[in-house]
């Protein structure tokens, strides 16, 4: 068996809003092993990005806070750890590519400034401008940037969608961590560039050996990318499976809502009705952008 | 390609250049179509290949460089300040976000009720009466008169949207992605009130979408655009039949599928490569030989034109040649 990586143990957050306390994440707990690749699915506001806040430390406190459950990343706790500590292990441990390049990546510097940052304060704090260059040139070398060194020089203005994912790819790629954590890579692409972002992601990712956790609400694109897979609902995990198993065994009527969803989109014949439960989903406590939207559940 | 029939839209070879700093960008070049009544014809492209500058058009917030439009056997190849108001009543249009196509600082009572005032229908007694009806007829509750947009969430939003298209009495309406900011769950809910309204109310729908996998269900007639113009359109199941253009396989062989039974039902993987070219650039030839896979010499010198190659079913590629017939009636 692989070794543990990255661990969650019953992770609870809450947020204090105007209207009262909102428990966003009860209850998470899921394993990342060496190399492994972990999809988690679920729909806007159930607690995907959230959970991947905590891992990195970045969530907003206040509102938001962590009331319970630890973060174990080489057996060490994550929460438990001073700035100081967690910085080292921010970029060069773990790193991140976020759902929207255009706000990821800052306008004002350029490709090259942003990546050698990254390099830079991800453990080569001494290495000279130079080496930082040839590594960054590197990085965008192998996200198969056309011309990298033209691009190392360009503002992201001057890139397309898809080129700016991959800039972000490079940078989270740079100083080779651990865990990589893709926040809905590629919802912002169309889905020829969708097709091409995920397969070099495949690609770099095994030449790396980098643990993945894939964030997403397409089934489609975890079946493609992910081992095992998480389903999320309004904070907590509702089904978890190797990834065939999942799409050949759905158990949670969540699930089987979500999988009907897609395929009844992709599917020959007559767009069917789905029967529509009204969930008060006052009483859940997630899911605060929907407070008083349908949600779907039920297989027929 | 146009047959002669009462269509509600006909477009024929419809232009739309912009003229910037960096050149001409050709973001709607010799596009044609036609959309019956109670039809829904899904105009499906990436982002860049002209198909919201093809509702803007048809909509009236451009005029269009050259070509012609029809609305019912009526000219329309104009803004929609030239156009006569009972036109601007029967074409209407939903946007692709709720958020910022609805004035944030209105109530949803004077958001519906403006189409209303604009074109003078009912007594203003009356109006209030229809905007309740319109609320009901989206199945959301009648004390929502009184919200504004931002308490409302991204589907109810939508609705709220899609019941402004309504309070006129359309007869077209223009889909300028309406679902693709929300999540699946209330997508499929407003496809299914779209698709209800259709029946009812005898409907023509222009889809525009980069969701081609959602057209197989919604669609009547699928048009594929790239680098603004049309590379192939097809009745729906002959569409999916007999995917025929090398970028509709491509598009096709893209999307990621979440059973067994679908990716049989999918072309060859098509290894998808390169991106869309600058609409101010555009390639010589036809305009998807830079990334075409069976893409050969002619590809980059001639451009293609418009075959039938089934009843119905129109591809613009040079490697489905005119019938000899039609080009020896070019050539004299």
């Amino acid at each position: 068996m692989a070794t543990t990586i990255l661990q969650i143990d019953d992770l609870h957050v809450s947020f204090q809003v105007y209207e009262g306390t909102l428990r966003v994440l009860n209850g998470v707990s899921f394993g990342v092993d060496g190399s492994q690749r972990v999809g988690l699915v679920g729909e806007a506001g159930c607690g995907k990005t959230t959970t991947m806040r905590c891992v990195l430390g970045i969530l907003q406190t206040p509102p938001g806070r962590i009331t319970q459950g630890r973060i174990l990343f080489h057996d060490k706790n994550l929460l438990k750890m001073s700035q100081g500590e967690f910085q080292k292990i921010r970029g060069s441990g773990i790193s991140m590519i976020f759902q929207d390049p255009v706000a990821a990546l800052n306008p004002v510097f350029t490709v090259g400034d942003q990546i050698s940052s990254v390099i830079r304060y991800g453990g080569h704090q001494k290495a000279s401008a130079k080496a930082i260059k040839a590594r960054a040139v590197e990085a965008l070398h192998e996200v198969r940037l056309p011309d990298p060194e033209r691009m190392f020089a360009s503002y992201p203005v001057q890139l397309s969608g898809g080129m700016r994912q991959r800039v972000c790819i490079a940078m989270a790629l740079a100083t080779e961590p651990d865990v990589m954590i893709a926040d809905e890579p590629t919802t912002a692409l169309d889905v020829t560039i969708q097709a091409q972002v995920l397969r070099l992601l495949d690609a770099l990712v095994s030449r790396h050996g980098t643990s993945v956790i894939f964030i997403t609400h397409s089934l489609g694109v975890v079946r493609e990318m992910a081992d095992w897979v998480y389903v999320m609902y309004a904070g907590s995990i509702v089904e978890g499976a190797l990834k065939d198993e999942l799409f050949e065994r759905p158990l949670h009527p969540y699930t089987l809502g979500l999988m009907g969803e897609e395929s009844r989109r992709g599917s020959p014949g007559a767009f069917q009705t789905t029967s529509i439960r009204r969930v008060d989903v006052d009483s859940i406590p997630a899911a605060p952008r929907r407070r008083r939207s349908v949600v779907e559940s039920g297989p027929n | 390609m146009i047959a002669v029939r009462n269509d509600t839209l006909v477009v024929e070879d419809l232009k739309k250049f912009f003229t910037t700093t960096r050149g001409v960008v050709r973001a709607v070049d010799r596009v044609s179509f036609a959309l019956g009544e109670g039809e829904t014809l899904g105009l499906v492209g990436e982002s860049g290949s002209g198909k919201s500058t093809v509702a803007y058009t048809v909509i009236g917030l451009f005029a269009p460089t050259s070509g012609r439009m029809l609305f019912e056997g009526k000219d329309i190849s104009k803004t929609v300040w030239k156009r006569p108001r009972e036109l601007t009543q029967a074409i209407q249009i939903v946007f692709q976000d709720p958020g910022t196509s609805l004035n944030p600082r209105r109530s949803v009572q004077q958001i519906l009720e403006l189409p209303l005032q604009v074109h003078r229908i009912g007594t203003r007694h009356d109006r209030k009466r229809r905007v309740i009806e319109l609320l009901q007829r989206v199945e959301l509750p009648e004390d929502y008169l009184y919200k504004s947009p931002h308490m409302l969430g991204g589907g109810e939003r939508q609705m709220i949207a899609v019941a402004r298209a309504l309070a006129t009495g359309p007869r077209l309406i223009l889909l300028d992605e309406p679902t693709s900011a929300l999540d699946v769950s209330i997508q499929a809910k407003i496809i299914n009130m779209l698709l209800r309204f259709q029946k009812e109310m005898h409907l023509a729908y222009l889809f525009i979408t980069h969701d081609l996998s959602l057209m197989r269900n919604v669609a009547t007639r699928v048009a594929i655009m790239y680098l603004g113009r049309v590379c192939e359109i097809a009745p729906t199941d002959k569409f999916f039949r007999n995917p025929t253009h090398p970028y509709t396989q491509m598009l096709l062989s893209s999307i990621p599928v979440v059973s067994k039974e679908e990716e049989a039902v999918k072309p060859a993987q098509i290894v998808s490569t390169g991106e869309i070219p600058s609409p101010v650039n555009v390639p010589p030839g036809c305009g998807f030989h830079t990334r075409c896979t069976v893409c050969s010499t002619p590809c980059s010198e001639s451009e293609p034109q418009m075959v039938e190659v089934e009843e119905g079913h129109f591809v613009s590629c040079l490697h489905f040649p005119p019938p000899a017939d039609a080009e020896s009636v070019q050539t004299r």
